[in-house]
């Protein structure tokens, strides 16, 4: 089997690299490309982000033919698709950090900042939070319910469909941390820097 | 609810661990990679690496260091420590950190600050400041605390939440090494006044020095020598801060 992570030059993503490394020790093969026809021809895709929900946009956009090829993966195959952090928000219509962007359209809705009620709370939203499974998910096999992930972000994806949502984490309000939506998957968490936890989520993901 | 993150940090020189714990089933004490290892599994929510090594020659043995515990240790890892430049950044990163704290340059430059946060995003960007009373406040110093700069910590700290900086990791001078526990007015002030979360650094000798932290407004506590020598261990800091009240992940 073949997983891929895409490289799109969004930021830091060896910890990814790393992580499924560890969880496929040689029995999966992880590419880590943007080449097109490696994406198309590959079993699952991982899209990790970094930085901005604009920047991460922008540098899918660079890579020529690299959203048709996503989204001809996820949208038509139907093959799995992995996002994490940036990854998951890109999946909506709009987003709104640094300026208003389109993004993939894939999962309805929108990107919008944490409200920090008057500085109640402190943005980014960094650390270990617990996250409430309100569905199950595939990914959240053998995780137990209120687990803690590792959390680095001060925007947050609104889905105008509530069924997409298969857990919330606390934090000012309760904020979308994982979506799944028939063969798309996404954690708004880390599981690549949440321990054994994440990484049996990782497990998961690689042997759906 | 988010918890409260306990940090042990290492200082590493020349790709050796320092100070480090001394623990008989180690097969090497030297090596931050086990070291980092042993951190995560007692349940360390971060590591951090402060590099100290001097000379230039040796200034790539950090990155060595840094790809060998991230392919061993899955919590964030944060490296510090003569990082002056994008380029410095970027190596870091790449090499596995998840996080890179900048001291030096940040002061004499907040533009590494500013481009930095904007190239690989606010989250990896924290803000390391060394800061010492003087009159009614603090003045910030550079170079591993050596050199005073006549700029005002708190000033500064808003200064770096407005450049992009994710985090503040706030050391003490006055307090550092001499495990009488935090300088509490000081985190307690920048906490309050930023809307980052602040990291509140030197001076632990006692489990209730981490509850002091956490009251006096920090987001997480890091500590080096009460872990290295062993004195208490990440999980007995946790359990104690639970019995506190304080939410931490056990």
């Amino acid at each position: 089997m073949n997983v891929t992570i895409v490289d799109y030059k969004s930021g830091n993503i060896s910890s990814v690299i790393n992580s499924f490394n560890e969880v496929a020790k040689g029995k999966v093969n992880i590419e880590i490309t943007s080449d097109l026809n490696k994406i198309k021809s590959s079993d699952k895709v991982v899209l990790p982000g970094q930085g901005s929900f604009k920047s991460c946009i922008d540098s899918l956009n660079s890579i020529n033919g690299l959203i048709d090829t996503l989204s001809e993966f996820a949208l038509n195959n139907k093959k799995p698709l992995l996002g994490i952090c940036v990854g998951l928000q890109m999946f909506a219509d709009v987003g709104y950090e640094e300026v208003e962007s389109k993004g993939l359209g894939w999962i309805s809705g929108k990107v919008s900042k944490i409200d920090n009620q008057n500085g109640k709370f402190k943005l980014p939203h960094i650390g270990w939070n617990q996250i409430n499974i309100i569905k199950d998910s595939k990914i959240f096999k053998d995780i137990e319910n209120n687990s803690h992930m590792y959390f680095v972000h001060s925007y947050e994806f609104i889905p105008k469909n509530k069924s997409v949502t298969s857990a919330t984490t606390d934090y000012s309000s309760n904020i979308v941390c994982a979506v799944e939506k028939e063969n798309i998957f996404g954690t708004q968490f880390h599981p690549e820097k949440s321990d054994k936890t994440g990484l049996k989520i990782i497990d998961n993901f690689i042997n759906l | 609810m988010l918890k409260n993150r306990i940090i042990p940090c290492l200082d590493v020189k020349n790709g050796r661990v320092v100070k480090g714990i001394n623990f008989v089933d180690l097969k090497d004490a030297g090596d931050p990679v086990e070291q980092a290892k042993i951190y995560s599994d007692g349940g360390a929510d971060e590591i951090c690496f402060l590099d100290i090594t001097a000379s230039n020659e040796n200034r790539d043995t950090i990155y060595e260091v840094v790809e060998k515990t991230s392919k061993k240790c899955f919590v964030p890892l944060t490296v510090g420590g003569g990082v002056r430049s994008i380029d410095d950044i970027n190596k870091l990163l790449n090499s596995g950190a998840d996080k890179v704290s900048i001291n030096t340059a940040a002061v004499q430059n907040s533009k590494v600050v500013e481009d930095s946060s904007r190239k690989f995003g606010s989250q990896c960007i924290v803000v390391a400041i060394d800061a010492k009373r003087k009159d009614d406040g603090w003045e910030i110093f550079t170079h591993g605390g050596r050199n005073p700069t006549g700029i005002n910590a708190l000033e500064f700290a808003s200064k770096m939440e407005k450049c992009g900086a994710g985090e503040l990791l706030v050391t003490s001078m006055d307090k550092d090494g001499t495990q009488s526990g935090y300088d509490i007015e000081l985190m307690h002030k920048i906490s309050s006044m930023v809307n980052i979360p602040v990291i509140a650094s030197g001076g632990v000798g006692t489990l209730d020095h981490l509850v002091d932290g956490i009251k006096s407004g920090a987001s997480a506590v890091l500590a080096a020598s009460i872990f290295h020598y062993g004195t208490y261990s990440v999980n007995e800091a946790k359990q104690y801060l639970a019995s506190k009240d304080i939410p931490v992940r056990i």
